[in-house]
């Protein structure tokens, strides 16, 4: 079996400052794997690495296509990165609205990537975005409201939708339960964790959030001004941190 | 003549204007940018179109400018009579006895030769501006040819109003490659623009310049279930009679009544000349 995702020696620098360096995993298919980390300790950076929309300064990001293999996305050409952006890959923003086109409908932001890819039959269109929207719990009369008319939580799980439409292999998210509050969260956690498994997904996820990496992730990466410091099965990390930083990580979890 | 150079414009502008054009040509239906120079009229007035046109006539051509179709409005008035002041050249109103045509808004319904250039009055060339703000990315959509967004806005057209309801600047898309914005004409106008005369566009205050070569092949953005529809109001010119030219609705009194007449004022009198009558024309002509 070959790796869904393959990252070597990853470096990125801000001037003399480091974003993220010397990472090195491999990303199996229908995995999900989660980093974690105090702000500023390099995760963001990372997964914009990983997902086209930085350019690492340093290293590989060897991604397995569907028509020729291996390829590193760090080398290959914009056009492809882009097609790669909106189909195979999908990305899940921390604020719904960054993710979301705020002045277009529920019906068509869930249709773009549909109609990206050469979708062209505005009944066929309309079907899948209902289909869509039922799968994460949006009931379909508000098809046609725009986000702005949509909760927080909504706005969120309807960027899954819009990103998930076209069956995507690989997911990165960035804090997606980031601002939520604890029932909505339970709520999308419990729908992402449905999908996850139910569509084979493999995904990355970025949280400071144990929770979430907790229910959702099976592996787990810790870290910390720039570096990976620990990695391993996420019960093991969670349960038996070896790490000083993921023993405070850890002992820091509020308890109610 | 002594007070302005040729057609208003210094050399040098008409040089890089006309470069401009050339590579719109070339490439039909990409916006080229160009340095747009202040006019001595408003932005919004047809600007481009006056630069277009400044680097495009010759002393021997004879000028037209239609303002929605019509050559007596404020706008074509005044553009004519600044380059009767300004070129000296000969203008008209007939649309078969021009040479270059400026015109806002509309194409004229009798159609053109490959003698004649037509010159639109672009507001926005950017036919994802009100989609995407971003220049930058706009750029980019259109240098990978990613379009999918110009189908979201049909999209919510129809699942608002149930079906495309855009009905002027209408996007089209350029021999398979470009999408362009044909400025505000209406959508009814759009089959027009496969034609044997060459169409220039340009934007003033955009400081864009695009073209079409003459017989290009221009489509009509639309979805399967959802064909494009080049409509118009459901009757005949009240003046001359005419069923397949665009027509303006007019109010004329206040119990409901009102008339529809072509928006091409030269079609419509050339109609009447050769002895067309609609439903009104006798009342008019009292």
């Amino acid at each position: 079996m070959t790796p869904l995702l393959s990252v070597r020696d990853v470096a990125k620098f801000y001037g003399g400052r480091i974003g993220c360096a010397d990472v090195s995993f491999d990303l199996w298919p229908g995995e999900v794997m989660g980093i974690v980390g105090e702000s500023g300790s390099g995760k963001t950076t990372l997964l914009n690495c990983l997902a086209g929309q930085l350019a690492p300064d340093r290293g590989e990001v060897l991604f397995d296509t569907r028509a020729e293999g291996m390829r590193d996305t760090v080398t290959m050409s914009e056009p492809e990165r882009r097609m790669l952006r909106r189909t195979d890959w999908a990305f899940v923003h921390q604020h719904a609205h960054e993710g979301l086109r705020m002045n277009v409908s529920a019906g068509g932001n869930v249709g773009e990537r549909l109609m990206a890819v050469g979708a062209r039959n505005y009944g066929d269109i309309r079907d899948t975005a209902l289909d869509w929207l039922g799968r994460v719990e949006i009931s379909g009369d508000r098809i046609d409201d725009r986000p702005s008319a949509f909760s927080g939580g909504m706005r969120q799980r309807l960027q899954i939708a819009r990103n998930l439409v076209t069956g995507p292999r690989l997911v990165f998210m960035d804090e997606p339960t980031g601002g939520l509050d604890v029932s909505v969260q339970a709520r999308l956690l419990d729908l992402l964790r449905g999908l996850v498994r139910e569509m084979g997904l493999s995904a990355i996820i970025v949280t400071h959030d144990l929770a979430v990496v907790r229910l959702l992730a099976d592996r787990l990466m810790v870290m910390k001004g720039g570096h990976v410091v620990e990695a391993g099965l996420t019960d093991q990390v969670l349960d038996d941190p070896q790490h000083g930083y993921t023993q405070l990580l850890v002992s820091s979890v509020l308890q109610v | 003549m002594s007070d302005y150079n040729f057609a208003y414009l210094d050399e040098q502008t008409k040089r890089m204007i006309r470069r401009a054009i050339l590579k719109g040509v070339a490439v039909p239906g990409y916006q080229v940018p160009f340095a747009s120079r202040e006019m001595p009229m408003p932005y919004g007035w047809g600007t481009g179109g006056v630069q277009v046109s400044a680097a495009t006539l010759t002393p021997e051509d004879r000028f037209k400018v239609i303002d929605q179709g019509a050559d007596d409005t404020t706008n074509a008035v005044s553009i004519r009579k600044f380059f009767e002041k300004t070129a000296g050249v000969a203008t008209t109103e007939k649309t078969s006895e021009a040479t270059v045509i400026q015109t806002r808004h509309r194409i004229p319904e009798e159609p053109l030769t490959e003698d004649q250039i037509l010159v639109y009055q672009v507001p926005i060339p950017e036919p994802l501006r009100f989609l995407e703000p971003s220049e930058v990315e706009t750029r980019k959509m259109h240098a990978l040819e990613e379009y999918g967004l110009m189908h979201v806005k049909l999209y919510e057209d129809i699942s608002r109003h149930g079906h495309i309801a855009t009905s002027y600047a209408y996007p089209v898309k350029v021999e398979g490659r470009y999408v362009m914005d044909p400025s505000p004409i209406p959508k009814f106008d759009n089959p027009k623009m496969e034609m044997a005369g060459i169409q220039l566009f340009g934007a003033g205050r955009e400081q864009r310049i695009y073209a079409l070569p003459p017989y290009t092949k221009v489509v009509s953005l639309d979805f399967e279930d959802h064909p494009f529809d080049p409509s118009k109001a459901e009757h005949p010119c009240d003046m001359c009679g005419a069923e397949d030219s665009y027509l303006d609705e007019v109010i004329i009194d206040d119990q409901g009544g009102r008339m529809f007449v072509c928006s091409d004022t030269d079609y419509c009198a050339t109609r009447q000349a050769a002895g067309h009558r609609g439903r009104l024309a006798a009342e008019a002509a009292e």
